[in-house]
């Protein structure tokens, strides 16, 4: 009797320490109370600035007036399209054209190496200096620019930042893609690089050159890594705000904003924080399924950027 | 038999033949390939170096030769570098202790993100935290998302903390986007170093502190200087929070200030220029030093896909 219940007695303890020692994955004592510290200072850093921001953020724009004040706003339905048009072609070109030079740069020669050497050099430059170097080369009267226009062609160049929507828009995204694509060439390289050579040889032996060998050989195996790349690259660009900010400064006349600089305009140039975070907002539809999926890819693939 | 080897032969005479063909096709084409990529090598280096040609021939003009139409300096000076270095125009006149704050910021952002990301990643990969992996998708996440979209909340936040025109909410926010990138780093570089090491000194009576400090930090040397390298130049680089949070003259960076001269109407084009040069020329200079094992810390785990 006595035995039994020191047996029935003892169980729940048991069960007890085997699930405080799961709950800590084997770890014992100090040993667990080490694991926890390490993490404190990272947890201490999200929780004060990213969890609370982005609670804090839901909670300055959940008003659904805030909404509907935002698409009867002119600028705010030219600001959609054009981070769409920023979004859809800045993008897609810099990424085609990076998956094109990388193979340009896959080219044996010391001066193929040379030139990568000069073409990565507006990723190494800090973005400000040479989007303020564009916006002044670009000016309509003194621009280098048109000056070079003038010199060659003998005609007046258009005002390329204070005169159309679209010209404005249009450098904004050429000087975007002047600065990221060659880092996305340097990533597609290093992809390109780790294709093994063998691979290429045998092929070569059953007669796949030049367009072939890239449809059945280097696309396949870069696709995921393009397809990553292109999402993250998508979400970075959502939030751009300085190649914008610089370049045309959302002129003329507001035209050329996108939602990253659209959210700062309202929030400090006409102190509406509210609706500066729900202009932003406007992008979660976009924005949730690609961190999904961009979250699924990054943990489970090698890529990495 | 004999017909096979009727066959082999005629087949081998007939190959001689088209492989003379072939190779003068091929040596015409190879020309044809060299000369297109001579072309587009010429194309790029134009692409790449108009917006900083353009950033080096108005920081050497006068003032007065800025608003004129030539497309090269004919009078090249280094005067406007001289009024930088000397602070001597009143939009410069803290110039250096900008910079010893863009300095300071990025060197207390390369030390705490490595402190806290390396521990962190210590404690979920090497320790096996249990539930570590919310810590992993935690930092993911904050990767994801566009760090611009949390500036209106943050901001209000930072002026909650009493962090207002303070630089320690700056190296905060930067120590807080930078540091996902590198537990995201470390994780996959740590995979590379055997557990079996840490198992030996823990038998050997090692705390895990000192596993941690004496065989983790000393084992990951190549990720932390790569790291180390792409905290140092996102905080250097980084604008839209410096600006945010920073007004006052004496705790601003040189972005902010550099951004300032957009501010008058008449901006001194060349000081200007010259400014962003010598802003620009430490993270270029540290961009090519760590060029390779940057390259090599992208890469690690392979990018495969």
């Amino acid at each position: 009797m006595a035995s039994v219940s020191v047996i029935e007695a003892g169980r729940p303890i048991a069960g007890r320490r085997s699930l405080l020692r799961t709950w800590r994955g084997g770890l014992q004592g100090s040993e667990f109370a080490w694991a926890i510290a390490f993490c404190i200072p990272y947890v201490a850093v999200f929780l004060a600035f990213v969890a609370y921001p982005i609670v804090y953020g839901l909670w300055l724009g959940h008003r659904p007036e805030l909404f509907v004040e935002l698409f009867h706003d002119p600028i705010f339905q030219m600001t959609i399209v054009n981070t769409i048009i920023y979004l859809a072609v800045g993008v897609n070109v810099k990424m085609f054209g990076a998956l094109l030079l990388s193979g340009f740069f896959m080219r044996r020669g010391w001066w193929v190496k040379g030139l990568l050497m000069i073409y990565v050099l507006p990723w190494a430059v800090p973005a400000l200096p040479t989007f303020i170097s564009i916006h002044w080369m670009l000016n309509s009267q003194w621009g280098l620019l048109n000056n070079v226009v003038w010199d060659v062609f003998h005609i007046d160049g258009p005002g390329w930042l204070d005169t159309s929507r679209w010209l404005a828009l249009g450098a904004v995204i050429v000087s975007y893609i002047w600065k990221n694509m060659p880092f996305w060439t340097v990533i597609l390289l290093a992809g390109r690089m780790s294709i093994p050579q063998e691979l290429y040889e045998a092929a070569e032996v059953d007669g796949a050159t030049g367009l072939r060998r890239f449809v059945h050989i280097s696309f396949p195996l870069l696709a995921n890594l393009y397809l990553v790349c292109t999402l993250l690259s998508t979400i970075f660009t959502l939030g751009d705000f300085n190649t914008a900010t610089f370049v045309s400064g959302g002129g003329p006349a507001l035209t050329t904003h996108v939602l990253a600089t659209l959210g700062i305009r309202d929030a400090f140039d006409i102190a509406r924080p509210d609706l500066g975070v729900a202009a932003v907002m406007t992008a979660l539809p976009l924005m949730i399924p690609l961190v999904l999926i961009l979250m699924r890819k990054l943990r489970t693939s090698e890529v990495q950027l | 038999m004999s017909v096979v080897l009727l066959d082999k032969r005629s087949a081998a005479r007939q190959s001689a033949a088209t492989a003379a063909v072939k190779s003068k096709n091929y040596r015409l084409h190879r020309i044809l390939t060299e000369a297109a990529c001579l072309a587009l090598a010429a194309v790029l280096i134009v692409w790449t170096l108009a917006p900083i040609y353009n950033m080096v021939m108005v920081a050497l003009q006068s003032h007065n030769d800025v608003f004129t139409n030539d497309i090269w300096p004919k009078k090249p000076s280094l005067y406007s570098f001289w009024i930088v270095i000397t602070e001597g125009y009143w939009y410069l006149e803290y110039f250096w202790h900008q910079f010893g704050n863009s300095l300071y910021i990025g060197v207390m952002t390369v030390f705490f993100t490595l402190f806290i990301a390396s521990m962190v990643s210590f404690s979920i990969s090497r320790m096996r935290l249990r539930h570590g992996w919310l810590l992993t998708n935690a930092a993911l996440l904050t990767y994801v998302i566009p760090a611009s979209f949390l500036a209106i909340p943050l901001y209000r936040i930072m002026q909650g903390y009493g962090l207002g025109n303070n630089v320690w909410s700056i190296v905060a926010v930067e120590v807080t986007f930078a540091t996902p990138y590198a537990i995201f780093i470390f994780q996959q570089y740590g995979r590379s170093i055997p557990i079996e090491l840490d198992e030996a000194a823990r038998v050997d009576g090692a705390s895990p502190w000192q596993v941690y400090y004496k065989i983790y930090l000393p084992m990951m040397a190549p990720a932390l200087v790569a790291v180390g390298t792409y905290a140092l130049l996102l905080a250097w680089n980084e604008y839209l929070y410096q600006f945010l949070l920073l007004s006052d003259k004496r705790s601003m960076t040189v972005p902010v200030a550099l951004a300032q001269f957009l501010n008058s109407d008449e901006s001194p084009w060349n000081y200007m220029m010259a400014t962003a040069i010598i802003y620009a020329i430490p993270p270029v200079v540290i961009y090519y030093l760590f060029r390779g094992r940057m390259t090599s810390g992208l890469t690690m785990g392979g990018v495969k896909g």
